[in-house]
Formats: structure tokens, sequence, C-alpha cells
């Protein structure tokens, strides 16, 4: 994918935020962070968790509604758990943010190339083809996601699955984990 | 002083009887989980724990006889965890209560929401069902780490024997370490039968997500000489971790140095000799007028080691207006939470202090006093010692009088309501860890329990009780153990009928309809007595001090019931969500009835 579809830097007044912590693979993190967005009445819009190069370590992108002072506060509460390693508030930053939908779609053989051509409109593939179905993977923002499974509704969706969001800020340093708690 | 020690044969430091106690195991000896749960805590230090058997928790019990720890079997698990929290709360040690899976651990729960709400180095530890049953609803099966997930700083299920002294380490690490705060360790049944060799060295804990030691930054310290050397009506509002962070000292040069006048949080009592000359007394709902006064007129507030609580601050939006305001804090979290500081300095207060202090230049501010024994002048509570005595009974006048007789040097653990209030106003605390009190969460029936605990950690110290009929008969029960374990406890019931502190706001603010406020009660002389305890009452004035020297002349526990004024009120008082500055004056009545406690300067002319 190029730059132009990346996020750009949140604009004032928009109270949409978008969080990477990096935590420690242990039980019950998962279950301390939605916690902590519970107890203060967030709602998460998305949540990824997953592995990363480092052993013992995951990461989190976390899609939620809060202000900018709530959003200090969450930043601050996040680190105050004892398995997050580093909490960064990626919202005003540059960056490359991703959703990755799953679409199974009733398309038979004789529509499956015009559909195969729209697919490439919108950098999509087909990764599972049965006689009565096709299976659509997509990468991408969640409004093309959107996009995409607007066109394929008249063929006839049969389940659409999509991930939360996983962010990863443009050209910055390399976290270092556990330094971010510093004062 | 006149009471006794604990008796050996009931102390701290005798081990339960049966078998004799072993030395500790080597390092590299293979034990039972339940055996390795007692190494570990002999080596934390710990000598007592308060607790309350059950099935899944047994193994440990067993084990444990054969450890020089003194465990004291409470009434009900709240009380174990109250004790635990009072026993670290006056002695900065951290507390441990030990209780069963199941009901005994959801028991726990309030007391570990006490404990989390006002920063409280405590472990608690939880027999769980075997790991094998985890998640089957299995008999006294509660998932007590989910429960407690959002009161605790840190918590861990142990499903194995080899985990169970690495994670009690980390426990107490977490538990002390930072801001202090309790740690719940549930441990499985199967954990505590299973066998492991024991595992200990000295080296420091390090967990890469946990840093509970922040490093001031010198510019920041340096702006706050600045604004320090700047102001001109400044004023200290020292809290809870002045005490927790041992900077009492640190706290007394300040102000030698600075004139710069002390106001205190209600946890932050003690922290600052209440009697020294540069002390304000209590802010807040019911901190005396001046001190919120001036807390409005100051033009810089030098927050230490509190959190600009709401009974702190009432209404944000006019609070100090005219103040700069400095927040010195460990908990990174409490910045800009409340109240938006001009200058945060993240660290432990006494570093901090310790950073200050040679940059700062000695001042006397005396305008600033001037206007502050002005705004003192009508307002200042007078001795009402000296006040004439109608008969009447008012419990300031117990505590107060109190205060008194035992020359300001008990440890006095208050319960919660009106007469915390009056505690907190009419006895003075001049050292730390005089006071152990519920502030943030407010538990009604915190104070038997927690001065219980007071007492293993101070067992030199004349230990009092201040409670209301209401928070007494939460925990009454601990009587029995106070009996059992021949304690020396003083317990002053500040008895007046009511629910004091709700039935105050009902008649202020809810029509004086006493919805669910008044209140019977056992007589609580012959309560006492039932449980081999002495009981005393009063009903008079003059009645107060035979009945003080009486108790403290008997040993052990002794039960006082104060018969006070019924319908009798805290003041001054700061409406909930109110600015600070729309007291509610003690009420003054002109040609009326006298009333003490309404007394203002014109009662001494």
């Amino acid at each position: 994918m190029t730059g132009i579809d990346d996020v750009a830097a949140s604009t004032e007044g928009d109270d949409r935020r978008t969080f990477v912590v990096h935590v420690e693979d242990r039980p019950g993190v998962l279950d301390r962070v939605a916690s902590l967005f519970r107890r203060r009445a967030h709602n998460i819009d998305s949540l990824h968790v997953g592995p990363t190069h480092e052993d013992g370590v995951s990461r989190m992108t976390i899609e939620c509604r809060a202000d900018a002072s709530q959003a200090k506060r969450l930043e601050a509460n996040l680190y105050k758990l004892v398995p997050v390693l580093r909490v960064d508030d990626v919202t005003t930053l540059e960056r490359v943010q991703r959703v990755l939908a799953l679409i199974k779609v009733a398309v038979g053989q004789a529509r499956r190339p015009e559909v195969l051509q729209l697919l490439e409109v919108f950098g999509a593939r087909a990764v599972d083809v049965g006689p009565e179905m096709l299976v659509i993977e997509m990468t991408g923002r969640p409004s093309q996601v959107k996009q995409l499974a607007g066109v394929l509704e008249p063929y006839g969706i049969v389940e659409l699955a999509q991930t939360g969001a996983v962010a990863m800020t443009r050209s910055v340093e390399k976290p270092e984990l556990g330094r971010g708690k510093a004062a | 002083m006149l009471h006794a020690d604990v008796s050996p044969a009931t102390g701290p430091a005798a081990a339960s009887p049966g078998r004799a106690p072993r030395p500790l195991s080597d390092v590299g000896t293979v034990l039972s989980g339940a055996a390795l749960i007692w190494e570990a805590l002999v080596r934390e230090g710990v000598d007592v724990v308060f607790g309350y058997p059950g099935g899944a928790i047994m193994p440990a019990y067993d084990a444990m006889a054969r450890y020089p720890v003194h465990h004291v079997l409470t009434r009900h698990e709240q009380g174990a965890s109250h004790m635990a929290d009072g026993y670290a709360r006056a002695s900065g040690r951290v507390g441990v209560c030990i209780a069963t899976s199941g009901p005994g651990a959801t028991n726990l729960v309030t007391g570990i929401a006490t404990a989390m709400l006002d920063s409280v180095p405590m472990v608690c530890i939880t027999g769980q069902v075997p790991s094998a049953l985890l998640g089957t609803d299995a008999f006294q099966e509660t998932d007590i780490t989910g429960v407690t997930l959002p009161i605790t700083k840190q918590n861990y299920l142990v499903t194995r024997a080899e985990d169970v002294v690495p994670t009690l380490r980390e426990a107490f690490y977490v538990a002390r370490s930072g801001r202090p705060g309790p740690v719940v360790v549930d441990i499985c049944k199967d954990a505590q039968q299973g066998k492991a060799p024991l595992a200990w060295d000295d080296e420091p804990i390090c967990l890469p997500g946990y840093r509970p030691e922040h490093e001031p930054l010198p510019a920041d310290l340096e702006e706050a000489v600045r604004m320090i050397e700047a102001a001109e009506k400044p004023l200290i509002l020292a809290g809870h971790g002045i005490i927790e962070g041992d900077a009492t000292a640190q706290l007394l040069k300040l102000v030698e140095v600075t004139d710069i006048p002390v106001s205190q949080t209600l946890l932050g009592l003690g922290g600052f000799p209440g009697t020294h000359p540069k002390s304000l007394g209590m802010m807040g709902m019911h901190g005396e007028a001046w001190v919120n006064q001036a807390i409005q007129e100051a033009d810089l507030l030098l927050a230490l080691g509190m959190r600009f609580d709401d009974r702190v601050t009432g209404r944000l939006a006019t609070y100090a207006p005219k103040a700069k305001k400095i927040h010195v804090e460990l908990d990174p979290a409490e910045i800009d939470k409340n109240v938006k500081v001009d200058l945060p300095i993240v660290g432990d207060v006494r570093d901090v202090l310790n950073r200050l202090l040679p940059a700062l230049t000695p001042h006397t501010r005396r305008a600033w006093w001037d206007a502050l024994d002005a705004m003192r002048g009508d307002s200042a509570v007078r001795d009402i010692v000296s006040l004439p005595d109608e008969g009447h009974l008012y419990a300031a006048h117990v505590i107060h009088d109190l205060y008194r007789f035992t020359g300001g040097d008990a440890l006095v653990v208050s319960d919660v309501g009106q007469h915390q209030m009056w505690e907190a106003q009419y006895y003075k605390h001049d050292t730390p860890r005089s006071l152990l009190t519920s502030g943030g969460l407010g538990t009604m029936g915190f104070a038997l329990p927690a001065a219980m605990g007071a007492r293993f950690a101070c067992p030199d110290a004349e230990v009092w009780v201040v409670v209301g009929d209401g928070g007494f008969q939460m925990t009454a029960c601990e009587l029995s153990t106070c009996a059992q374990e021949g304690l020396e406890l003083k317990v002053a019931i500040i008895n007046n009928g009511y629910l004091g502190m709700v039935r105050q706001w009902q008649e202020m603010f809810y029509g004086g309809r006493y919805v669910a406020t008044p209140m019977a009660s056992p007589d609580f002389v012959k309560l006492a007595e039932a449980h081999g305890l002495t009981g005393l009452r009063a009903t008079t004035r003059d009645e107060v001090k035979d009945v003080v020297a009486k108790a403290r002349a008997t040993r052990g526990t002794v039960v006082i019931d104060f018969r006070v004024e019924q319908e009798d009120n805290v003041y001054p008082m700061v409406p909930s969500g109110a600015d600070l500055a729309d007291m509610i004056q003690r009420p003054h009545q002109k040609g009326g009835a006298h009333n003490p406690i309404f007394e203002t300067g014109a009662d001494e002319e």
C-alpha cells in the first residue's frame, strides 16, 4: 500500500483516540486494560492484541473516545498497571492504521470473474474459492472495508469478519520497551 | 502508661501452640507449597497474620503452626482485612491477612477496597479451589482475582507450588513500593499441597513494566523554588504522602525556613504536628473555616503528597482561584486529575523536599500571618473545656477530654461519620501514624479491627478507638477476638442513637426527614461484659474524666458507652459540591440556650 491512504493526525475537536500499548504477555493483562476503560465509562471502539517480535511482549491497539484530558488520564492509569510496558497515544501522530476483513460472498462460477475484477480495484483478493461461495480478504482502513462491503452487497454477503485496527506510527523512533515509564 | 503489654502467651512473637517452631529451611529444600507460603512470609519479616481458616486454605494453616508467625483468628474476614490494614498504617510495614476461597475471600473485599483508596500496603492471601476445578463452580469457588481486579494494586492466581515463593515476593514488593496498595495472592489448594524446592535470593525484583520510583526534573525543582520565593500568600497542603513517605522532618524544615502555613488533609493529620504554631488544621468539607478561606485567598498552593479529593476541594471551578499550584506527588496518574496544576513534580515527597530545601532562602511572612490570624479571629474554636458545664454531654467534649487526659499521646483509630470529623478537629495529633482512619472509602466498621491490628504493630502504644454506635455494631463481633487475644484497647463509643452524619444531612438537605437513621443499640456495657471485657458508661460531662481514668487503669479491652447529645451537627461544613468559601459556620445562637458546639468568638466575652 502506498502512503496515500494512511491515517493523518487527528484534528482538534475529534475525540477519537488510538492508543498503542505494549504489555507483558501474562494472564489477566487484557482484563486489567479493559477494566480500566470500563471503570471510567469509556467505550472501547476496537481492540487488537497480538504478539510482537519480542518474546513475552504483546501489543495492543485500542481505539476509543476520549478528549485530550481524559486521554492523559487513561495513559497515566495504563502506565500504573504493573504488566504494562509502554503506552503511546498515537492519535496526533502520522500513522498507518489497518483492519483486516474476511468476507464470504455467495458468488458462483458465473459471476466470479466480475467479482474478482472488482476486488482488484480495492486491493482485495479471494483467498478461498468454492462452487457457490468466495472468501475475500481485504486489508485497509475501515472505510475501505465498508466500501467494498457495499459493492459486494448485491452479490449476497454471507458473513463478514473484521479485526480491530492495528496502528503503527510512521518514521518515528522504535519504541524502547519499558523506557516509557520515566516521569 | 497505665496499660500492660500484650501478654507473652498471646503476643505477636509467640508461635501457635502444638508443634515447636522450626528454623527456616535452606534454599533448595523441597517443601509443600503450604510451607513455602510461610517460608516466604517469615523472610519478608511477617510475624503476625490476621485470618480465618476454611477448606481451600487448610494446607496453609496446617503448615503455619511450625513457623514463628502469630495468627489472630478474627470473627469475620472483613475484620481480618481491616486488622492487616491497621497493622500496616500503624507500622509502615506490609499487613497480611489470610482467608479461604469463596465467601472467605469475598468477605475481605471491603477491607481491600479501603486499603486501596488510602494507599495502604497489604498482602491478602486467599485459598482457591484446586486448579483442575477452576471455573467449574466448585464448592466455595469465587473468581477473587476477577472480583478484586479494580480494587487491588495487583493480584495473582497461583496454580503451582513452584510459583508460590516468587509470587509472594513480588506481591510484597509491589504492595510496599511506590505508592503502596493492597495485593491479593490467590493460591489453589493443589499448589499448597504440591511440592517444590525453596527458591529465594535477595536480588532486587525487576518488573519491566513497573517503575515505582520517579526522579524529579531539576528544571521543575528550580521553577518550584522561583514560585515559592515569589509567593506572598503561600500555603502548604500536606497529605498522606508526608506520612507514607516519611517526610515529616523535611516538612518541618521547609516550614521553618519558608514560614509557610500548613494545612492538612484528613489522612495527613499527624504528618505535621497539630500543635505546631504554623499548623492551621484540617482543610476541606469539615475543615476549619479559616483554612478553607486561606486556600481561597492564597497565591500559591504547595500540595505535598495529597490528591485533591472532592471532600477537600469542594466545587472545582471555584477552588483556590488566585493560587498557582505546585503538586508534588509520587503517582503520575494523580497529576491534573481533579485540579489542574501549574507545576507538577512527580517524585517521592521526601526526596523532592530534600532537593528543594538547600535552594530556599529564609522568609518571614508577617502580612500573610496577620491576615490568617484575622481570619481565625471570630471563627476560632475556643477551648471548649473552659466553657461552663451545663450538664449536656457533647461528642466534641468527649473527644477533647480524651485528648487532654491522654496527653495527646494516644494512637487513635476513628471510624467514619460525625465522630470522625470531631476527632479530626478536637484531637491534635503531633506524630505520624497516631491517627488511623478510613479516609478515601469511608468504611464504617473500620475502627475496632484496624485498632486491633495497630495494637499488634505498636504493642507499647495506648490505643483508643473512637467509633459511633452505628459503625461499632458493624464489626462489634471482633470484641470476641479482643478477649481471646487479651488485647489492650480502649473503645470510646460516641453513642447518639442515630447514624449521625446521615441524620445531619437529612436535617440540612432532606427537609429534616430522618429516614432509617434512628438506631437502637444493645446495652454496650453488658455487651462488653458478655465478652468478659470491661464496660463503662458516661452520660454527663463530669463523668468523662472518671471513666477515661478508669479505662486507662483497667487491663484488657474496655468499652465506654458515651451517651452524647443526639441531634448535634459537625461544623463548619462545606456542603457537597459547594464552593469552599460557602461554609456553613457554627450557628451563633444569640439569646438562645448556650451551646458550646455553636461557640463563636463571642462566647469568650
